[in-house]
């Protein structure tokens, strides 16, 4: 009884959130309704029993896909009034476009119909060992009888990765400046630790001064440029001022 | 008495109150983590650290709490109401609900589920949720660049985790919590593992958003990042919600590497302390090195923070996990 109940509101709050995706004017908003949609999909997953299944949408979906969405999203910069502007000329093309859409899919899933051995080879969803955990009879099924696909999948992907990287890699810019950290570390002379023993017998040490360079003097103001570099010794102690 | 206990009420009373026997203490702690971290900083940097409320400054915390819930909620005229209140909350309950997988002893779990690290795994990648949205709604510069940055951060080090994760998991052959922690009985595994325990550790630093990866804060450039605009109650949800995410990543790495409730031999002085115990004991090690880093190291720039994750931390534990996979199989140690 309260499964069912559960499964009624989860899938009520799923259906909603889904239309708040279509119908929301703030894209952020969209973007965080289709986060709930994604948390009602998992709870209606663990409902079914599929617990595994739940997990990996909650992380791949809403804890990685979702929140590059929201990070791109959440940088537009939009005018509300601009959006508005033209919806009521473009609403009539928008309309006949969505209708034809619609009706293709209605003719699909009317004359849809599974080839019989297809529909012999579907083997059943459920485990054959019902001691076997969600996790170990998924992976048993997907890397002992679909290796293949499964591997051949995952060799799609890296080559999609991969043609990204590719097209948003630029050269090095010749006047850009990169760190190297091994270089950086391995420079003895930049970063010292040493042992300094402290002075003893003096009190309090002052301010350190350190001798400044001299200021490069401009021809007309023969005299200017006096101010620094008085301190011949650098470790005058505070005492002696 | 036994029908009542399996009847719906009384299951809903049991995990209610199962559920305030963790969360509690949990409040209580974190309260007083606050506390340890000044006075153990205080330590590291020969002050003296809160030391006027209470004995020892021992209230402290309450003081700090009650001035928090007294002062006045100001949201800002350009932010949107309802995200500005539902970041904090929302940082806060997913630093709760996790615990609900945690065990704290042999059967001590509120839910004791089939697929608990990847409960905690997914509930620890949306907290980055509650930071991103108070950003957002903000509307401010300085915020808006806080989310930006720990949103940026947060993934990247999904990544690594999940990878030292998976390859706890290869030789534990379950994704059960208490499955985790009993295969550590002959060792624990940070001993086999521990490159993997480091770069564990590193990774909860930046998922947690501490120094020396305080970037989405970075107070020194971004004034309190995500945080600026929150004041009252606001704040004081993600200060719980921060310190209450710090335990469960030390929950998290005393359950994967540490031995979980285990002592350190199963032997007579080690073996009569409690399991619940060794726990504790354990998580405080883990906050303490928190503290210890905290105190330690200066904040990472933001480019060092992004190729220590990517070019360092992941390609490593991606090749340890496939040097691990070898030798389970190579030796024949896999778990069946």
């Amino acid at each position: 009884m309260i499964a069912a109940l559960a499964f009624y509101v989860f899938a009520a709050i799923l259906i909603a959130s889904a239309a708040m995706v279509v119908t929301s004017r703030n894209p952020v908003h969209s973007v965080l309704f289709l986060i709930l949609a994604f948390f009602n999909a998992a709870a209606l997953f663990l409902i079914a029993g599929a617990e595994f299944l739940a997990m990996i949408l909650v992380i791949v979906y809403v804890g990685a896909v979702a929140v590059l969405f929201l990070f791109i999203v959440m940088m537009l910069d939009i005018d509300f009034t601009q959006l508005r502007e033209g919806f009521q000329r473009y609403a009539p093309v928008g309309a006949v476009i969505g209708g034809i859409l619609f009706l293709e899919l209605l003719f699909v899933f009317g004359s849809w119909q599974f080839a019989p051995e297809a529909t012999a080879l579907r083997i059943n969803p459920m485990p054959a060992d019902p001691t076997l955990t969600n996790t170990e009879a998924l992976g048993r099924l997907l890397y002992t009888d679909y290796i293949l696909l499964f591997q051949i999948a995952g060799l799609i992907l890296l080559v999609a990765m991969i043609g990204a990287i590719v097209l948003t890699l630029r050269d090095k810019q010749p006047n850009s400046r990169r760190q190297d950290i091994a270089v950086q570390v391995a420079r003895a002379e930049a970063v010292n630790l040493t042992s300094v023993p402290p002075r003893t017998g003096l009190g309090v040490l002052g301010i350190q001064r350190r001798k400044l360079p001299e200021p490069p003097k401009p021809k007309s103001l023969g005299h200017a440029g006096h101010g620094h570099g008085h301190d011949e010794d650098g470790h005058h102690g505070g005492g002696h001022h | 008495m036994e029908a009542f206990l399996t009847s719906p009420l009384g299951v809903l009373i049991i995990t209610v109150a199962q559920t305030l026997a963790i969360l509690v203490p949990l409040l209580i702690a974190v309260a007083y983590m606050t506390y340890a971290e000044r006075k153990i900083m205080a330590a590291m940097q020969m002050r003296v650290g809160p030391n006027m409320v209470g004995p020892l400054g021992l209230l402290q915390p309450f003081a700090d709490a009650a001035k928090m819930l007294l002062k006045e909620t100001i949201i800002p005229a350009g932010a949107n109401r309802a995200l500005f209140i539902v970041g904090p909350v929302l940082t806060f309950i997913l630093a709760m609900i996790a615990w609900a997988v945690i065990p704290v002893n042999e059967g001590w779990a509120i839910a004791d589920i089939n697929v608990g690290v990847l409960y905690l795994l997914a509930i620890s990648s949306l907290g980055v949720y509650g930071i991103v949205i108070a950003g957002w709604a903000s509307n401010s510069k300085y915020a808006f660049l806080g989310a930006l940055r720990s949103a940026a951060q947060m993934v990247s080090y999904e990544v690594s985790m999940g990878l030292v994760i998976v390859t706890v998991l290869l030789c534990v052959g379950s994704l059960n919590l208490t499955q985790i922690v009993l295969a550590q009985k002959t060792v624990w595994f940070f001993i086999p593992l521990f490159p993997m325990f480091v770069i564990f550790f590193i990774s909860t630093l930046a998922e947690t958003n501490r120094p020396p990866f305080d970037l989405a804060e970075g107070e020194s450039e971004l004034v309190a990042g995500f945080m600026v605009e929150y004041s009252s109650m606001t704040y004081a949800l993600f200060f719980l919600g921060e310190y209450a995410n710090m335990f469960l990543m030390s929950a998290m790495t005393s359950l994967l590497f540490l031995g979980g409730w285990l002592p350190p031999m199963d032997i007579a002085p080690f073996n009569w302390v409690p399991g619940p115990l060794w726990f504790i004991l354990k998580i405080c090690l883990v906050m303490f090195t928190f503290v210890w880093v905290r105190a330690t190291f200066p904040r990472y720039r933001y480019d060092q923070l992004m190729r220590l994750g990517w070019k360092v931390f992941l390609p490593f534990s991606l090749g340890w996990l496939i040097l691990t996979a070898f030798v389970l199989k190579v030796m024949g140690w896999l778990p069946a």
